[in-house]
């Protein structure tokens, strides 16, 4: 048996513990032994198969005494490295924070140790959450294990959260944990073939999470299927005074309410999601998406999302002047790199740190966010962009009057190449053209693998659902899940 | 409207990112594409809209007034680049 759990995803590794089919310690070994054994394709900044035999360890005492085990019980997962774990480095994939201890756990990775989860170690990410194909990383590239048919180059996992879409997809771990911002955790879930939800602003505590835009980011899980992201899920989400925008609300079962049955549900379609020049196979699986939810029982119904288009670059704006804001804090004093050129003053020193510490993208974000948020271009820029958003939440607002939930593509390519979109910003930033209006709003989206284009590549396709619906999300996703019949698999080249 | 050189240093300095003549030049096309392009959000109508707030309506909390944690110096202190004395050690900024 120990030679398949790595085939295995949450809710069975959960239940083999559970009923002693096998052990924790066996299911964190298989694990452990495939993530030592995949370095090309760098998805892990910090991998700690000590932790996980501890943590596996713990779980199997507890099984042993009796006790209760929890949701995630004996299940080994990966931590993306923005979330700070007590005693494990916690970079953010950055160079400046290189060496950062916390000397505490984030309440989103504490609740999943709690739930019996145990840590194969750090994810590698796009430094700072800021990319969308992990060629940002200070550790370097993150490669996805899917290549074209006939083919030897490297693709892209997606990002922000590619070392957690990258490790599952080559079943290093089961499930991880992402952060999405705009479009990290749905964009690399679409790109590699896996599942992958971001819940409602606010449902689960940013506390221990290295902030990049604090009015967007929240964390979710990626996993192979909808069940696997309901049960991670749940155990992730819930309320946390430590964090003022975390929202008071009881987590729901989600696991034990899922259903495929859409009867008496409706599935908007918004035309404004039709891009000019929108890839034909993206486009074709989107209908097919739509007769998939159909089948199930749900009613098509057209909507109009007018203020679509702007949701990118209110993004661009929004995004980076809560960076700005956000990044200030690494000055080289309290924690992370120090710069220090000899007879420095503290202002050169922090200017020489930051300069030193940051990579590219993110100091081309923190200056943007720093110019939009400057005197004179305030309201230009900032207060437009976020008058805009108010005008994306209410297109929402008055789409949910029609619909329950809404189908979209999740993104408007499969994935690329290493260097095919680093020389133009802008075109990266078109990667999440579908998935940051959801972001905008505040909105539960998940990703479901839902097709396979010309090259062999995945495809995926989005839900996003009503504010703390999260059950209709994964409901609509494991609707397409069950018909799409999607069990392509990354062939081991590594 | 587009950024100069001089306004790409003066952002830079306003981020404390040291920045060389070099890799002004190179930001400043850069920079001036995203400008540009966010520019588009103009054309919104946005007469009579309030900036947003808040995605999720949501409520400020406030906790009792009493202290929750504390004495943790070590903690705090334990990935500081400088240190002295229980302090955070920076250069000199008072001559």
């Amino acid at each position: 048996m120990t030679s398949d759990i790595t085939e295995l995803g949450v809710a069975a590794i959960r239940d083999g513990v559970t009923q002693g089919e096998f052990t924790a310690v066996e299911a964190a070994q298989a694990f452990n032994a495939r993530v030592a054994a995949a370095k090309p394709l760098n998805t892990f900044i910090t991998e700690t198969p000590e932790q996980a035999i501890e943590q596996a360890k713990a779980v199997d005492e507890t099984r042993a005494a009796g006790k209760p085990l929890g949701k995630m019980a004996g299940v080994p997962i990966g931590m993306k490295d923005l979330f700070c774990t007590k005693g494990v480095q916690a970079a953010a994939a950055s160079h400046i924070l290189e060496g950062f201890t916390p000397p505490y756990e984030s309440t989103v990775s504490g609740k999943l140790w709690d739930a019996g989860a145990t840590m194969l170690g750090k994810l590698n990410m796009d430094q700072f959450a800021m990319g969308s194909s992990n060629e940002t990383s200070h550790f370097g590239n993150v490669i996805s294990p899917w290549r074209a048919k006939g083919s030897n180059k490297d693709f892209v996992p997606g990002g922000s959260s590619g070392g957690s879409s990258s490790a599952i997809a080559a079943r290093l771990c089961p499930a991880a944990t992402g952060t999405d911002t705009g479009g990290s955790i749905r964009q690399p879930a679409a790109f590699t073939g896996i599942t992958g939800i971001k819940p409602t602003y606010g449902r689960c505590s940013r506390w221990g999470i290295i902030a990049f835009a604090s009015s967007l980011d929240q964390a979710g899980a990626m996993a192979h299927d909808v069940k696997d992201c309901a049960i991670m899920l749940e155990a992730m989400a819930g309320f946390d005074p430590k964090d003022s925008t975390s929202l008071d609300e009881p987590v729901p079962d989600w696991e034990a309410a899922l259903s495929g049955d859409l009867k008496g549900k409706r599935v908007g379609i918004a035309k404004e999601y039709h891009m000019d020049g929108m890839d034909a196979e993206i486009e074709a699986l989107w209908d097919k998406g739509r007769d998939m939810l159909a089948d199930a029982g749900a009613e098509i119904v057209d909507i109009s999302l007018p203020h679509t288009k702007y949701a990118l670059p209110a993004y661009y704006i929004i995004a980076p002047a809560e960076a700005s804001s956000n990044l200030a804090r690494y000055d080289g004093v309290r924690y992370g790199q120090r710069e220090l050129p000899e007879g420095a003053g503290l202002q050169d020193m922090y200017a020489a740190t930051r300069a030193a510490g940051f990579g590219d993208e993110v100091k081309r974000r923190i200056m943007i966010g720093t110019y939009v948020l400057s005197a004179g271009f305030y309201d230009a820029y900032y207060t437009q962009a976020q008058k805009v958003r108010t005008l994306i939440k209410r297109d929402f607002e008055q789409a949910w009057e029609k619909c329950d939930v809404i189908l979209a593509p999740t993104t408007p390519t499969a994935a690329f190449s290493p260097g095919e979109q680093s020389d133009n910003p802008i075109a990266m930033y078109l990667n999440d053209v579908f998935a940051v209006p959801a972001s905008m709003a505040g909105l539960p989206a998940m990703s479901v693998p839902a097709g396979i284009n010309k090259d062999g590549l995945p495809l995926g396709l989005q839900i996003v659902g009503k504010p703390l619906d999260e059950q209709g999300v994964l409901n609509a996703g494991l609707a397409i899940e069950e018909r799409a019949g999607f069990t392509a698999k990354p062939e081991e080249w590594w | 409207m587009s950024v100069d050189i001089e306004t790409v240093k003066k952002i830079a300095r306003l981020s404390r990112i040291a920045v060389s003549d070099a890799e002004a030049e190179a930001l400043l096309p850069e920079l001036n594409n995203i400008l540009g392009w966010v520019e588009q959000l103009g054309e919104v109508d946005v007469s009579g809209v309030e900036p947003t707030a808040a995605v999720i309506p949501n409520r400020l909390r406030l906790r009792e007034d009493e202290v929750t944690h504390g004495d943790r110096r070590e903690d705090v202190l334990s990935n500081a680049p400088a240190r002295e004395d229980g302090f955070f050690g920076v250069p000199k900024v008072i001559e």
